[in-house]
């Protein structure tokens, strides 16, 4: 329907998510779209982070996997690019074999996190009155307990296979990705051309998906981001505390525990996966500050 | 003080209790009521019918899940808070034997990363952009988006394995004098106060900031006050509600911390109590640990808000 998209004011997008960026790009290179360095690094790094994670598992030589042929703890070397870990595995392969755990189910527990959020946040600011008054009550419930403390119960009571880690995670940034989403949502929900359409009679369903959300998305995906990074976090944290992923599966916090008696002479081992950790963390904060909108954000956040 | 701020403190306090009852219901729920037959599990599936219900009576299985709720919660109350599946101690005696540990970990660290944290948000706020605040600030981000254990892991690797100054990842249990104490607390604090005082001094700073950038702070410039005065009787008796709401809340961060800080360096305290619960599903030690946690959280959380409604000088001239 052409009427509805001519009858969105401008106004009505969040004002900064348009382009404060726009008249850098005329002098930046096309390919660049306004992104500043740290935000290409950022690109750069967390591509490969992905691509190892879809591809890792197909590409690495399996027998590299399984074999502890060399020396235990080895230094980095030319042959062992990261040195090799408690077994005299490979490190280098572990660490982009982790990669499917530490960026595949974070980034699974993000999306169904935020979507959920997305979701109920645009139920609540569509209907108002009792539902919105119930949903924020009991997620704000959900925030009374902190995010590690919740995440322990939940293993105690369901134990941490991989569906129930990214349920986990899911459940814990539910509340967070709800409060911003609603906070935006109810603003939007406010203006002239929702209440035209609600005058017209567009069901709630329609108002949420048609006239809210597509007003909410831009902030939401830089939300999905910091989300993404918290995620990360605390199953890396669980994996640390030997209550993540179980063996032989491991993801990047396994393999500092696994490796934590090579700190003593300074082993690669352990290094390797934090710093993995640490720079892909740090990559999406570099890509989520150079995109567009962020004041937006930030006023949406409060 | 006056009515208003009364009937708001009141209304804060009786909300935190009931989150607190919320929060023990979700614990309950999750730990004993939806993980199915704790019975079943610990005697298999070829278990007979009767070895099943007796262990359930035994176990106290046999009532449905909301009068067990209202026995645990009674107990809890009272102080009774079961017994230790796998040590079968009173997990009143576990746990009594290892908060004070945790407390003293606890205020060592806030007594170090309060002080510092402030001075440090306060200076950075004041001169904004200069090559200080570029640091801090992009050290700050950078130790927040990092994991607990690499700070802890880096902090180990600089301090005891180049530098020799301290010991790695032992903790004495028996001290005697109070350098061994120190030596003792050192690297735990240490990893500690790296991630309480970021999260702190990124709040403080910003705080102060929403402070100067008020109208009135330019009023004062205008009519000529110095630099100092602008700050220590304008800026900083106003900023006194947020910051302590800030160090209230980064204060809470310090239980997040103190579970990996904790483990890695084999502290005898809570954190590392409850973590061993959960690997070896001790159900009434994780209650009591979770509990403990929440309650803890929850009072960090309500004194932020309660620090709010009174140093907000507006609530007091109404």
């Amino acid at each position: 329907m052409a009427f509805e998209s001519a009858s969105v004011p401008p106004a009505a997008t969040p004002a900064s998510l348009v382009s404060p960026a726009a008249p850098r790009s005329r002098r930046w290179p096309h390919w660049r779209l306004g992104f500043r360095f740290s935000g290409l690094l950022g690109v750069v790094v967390l591509a490969w982070w992905l691509l190892a994670a879809l591809l890792g598992p197909h590409l690495l030589p399996r027998e590299l996997l399984g074999s502890g042929s060399a020396e235990v703890f080895g230094p980095m070397s030319a042959s062992h690019w990261l040195g090799t870990d408690y077994l005299g595995r490979d490190m280098l392969v572990r660490v982009v074999d982790g990669a499917r755990y530490t960026v595949g189910l974070a980034l699974l527990a993000t999306l169904l996190a935020s979507s959920c959020g997305t979701l109920l946040a645009l139920l609540a600011a569509a209907s108002g009155g009792v539902v919105d008054a119930l949903l924020s009550r009991v997620l704000d419930t959900l925030t009374a307990i902190p995010s590690k403390m919740f995440a322990l119960i939940m293993v105690a009571g369901f134990g941490s296979s991989a569906a129930m880690l990214v349920a986990t995670a899911a459940v814990i940034y539910v509340p967070g990705a709800f409060r911003i989403a609603r906070s935006l949502a109810v603003n939007i929900n406010e203006l002239d051309y929702v209440t035209v359409a609600r005058t017209r009679g567009e069901g709630k369903v329609y108002i949420m998906l048609h006239e809210i959300l597509p007003n909410i998305l831009g902030p939401m995906l830089a939300d999905l981001g910091l989300r993404f990074v918290y995620v990360v976090l605390l199953l890396a944290g669980l994996s640390f505390l030997g209550l993540g992923i179980q063996p032989p599966a491991a993801d990047w916090g396994s393999l500092v525990r696994e490796n934590i008696g090579a700190l003593h002479n300074a082993g690669a081992a352990v290094i390797a996966p934090a710093l993995a950790i640490a720079s892909l963390t740090i990559a999406v904060n570099l890509v989520i500050d150079n995109l567009p909108g962020r004041a937006a954000r930030e006023r949406g956040a409060r | 003080m006056n009515a208003l701020i009364l009937k708001l403190l009141a209304r804060r306090v009786a909300l935190s209790l009931l989150s607190l009852l919320a929060v023990s219901v979700l614990v309950f729920a999750i730990t004993a009521v939806l993980p199915g037959d704790a019975a079943q599990e610990q005697l298999g599936q070829e278990a007979t019918p009767e070895a099943l219900a007796a262990l359930r009576a035994q176990m106290g299985l046999d009532v449905p899940g909301p009068e067990r709720y209202v026995k645990w919660l009674w107990g809890a109350v009272r102080g009774d808070l079961g017994t230790s599946a796998t040590t079968r101690m009173p997990v009143g005696e576990l746990v009594g034997s290892r908060l004070p540990n945790s407390l003293l970990l606890a205020a060592v660290t806030a007594l170090f990363s309060v002080p510092i944290a402030l001075s440090l948000g306060i200076v950075c706020a004041v001169w904004r952009g200069s090559w200080l605040d570029r640091v801090a600030s992009t050290g700050a981000v950078a130790v927040v988006s990092v994991p607990e254990f690499l700070v802890a892991t880096l902090a180990v690797l600089v301090f005891a394995v180049k530098l020799h100054w301290l010991p790695a990842l032992s903790y004495v249990s028996d001290i005697e004098s109070l350098g061994q104490m120190l030596r003792a607390f050192a690297m735990p604090v240490l990893s500690l106060c790296c991630v309480i005082i970021a999260q702190m001094m990124r709040m403080t700073r910003a705080a102060v900031i929403d402070q100067l950038d008020a109208p009135y702070i330019e009023m004062v410039r205008l009519k000529g006050a110095s630099a100092a005065r602008l700050v220590l009787l304008h800026a900083l008796p106003n900023a006194v509600g947020p910051i302590a709401n800030a160090v209230a809340l980064s204060l809470s961060y310090l239980l997040g911390g103190v579970i990996i800080v904790e483990t890695i360096f084999n502290y005898p305290g809570i954190a590392k109590l409850m973590v061993d619960g959960v690997s070896q599903r001790d159900m009434p030690l994780v209650q009591a640990c979770a509990m403990i946690f929440c309650s803890g959280y929850l009072l960090l959380v309500t004194l932020a808000d309660v620090c709010g409604i009174v140093a907000n000088p507006r609530l007091r001239h109404r």
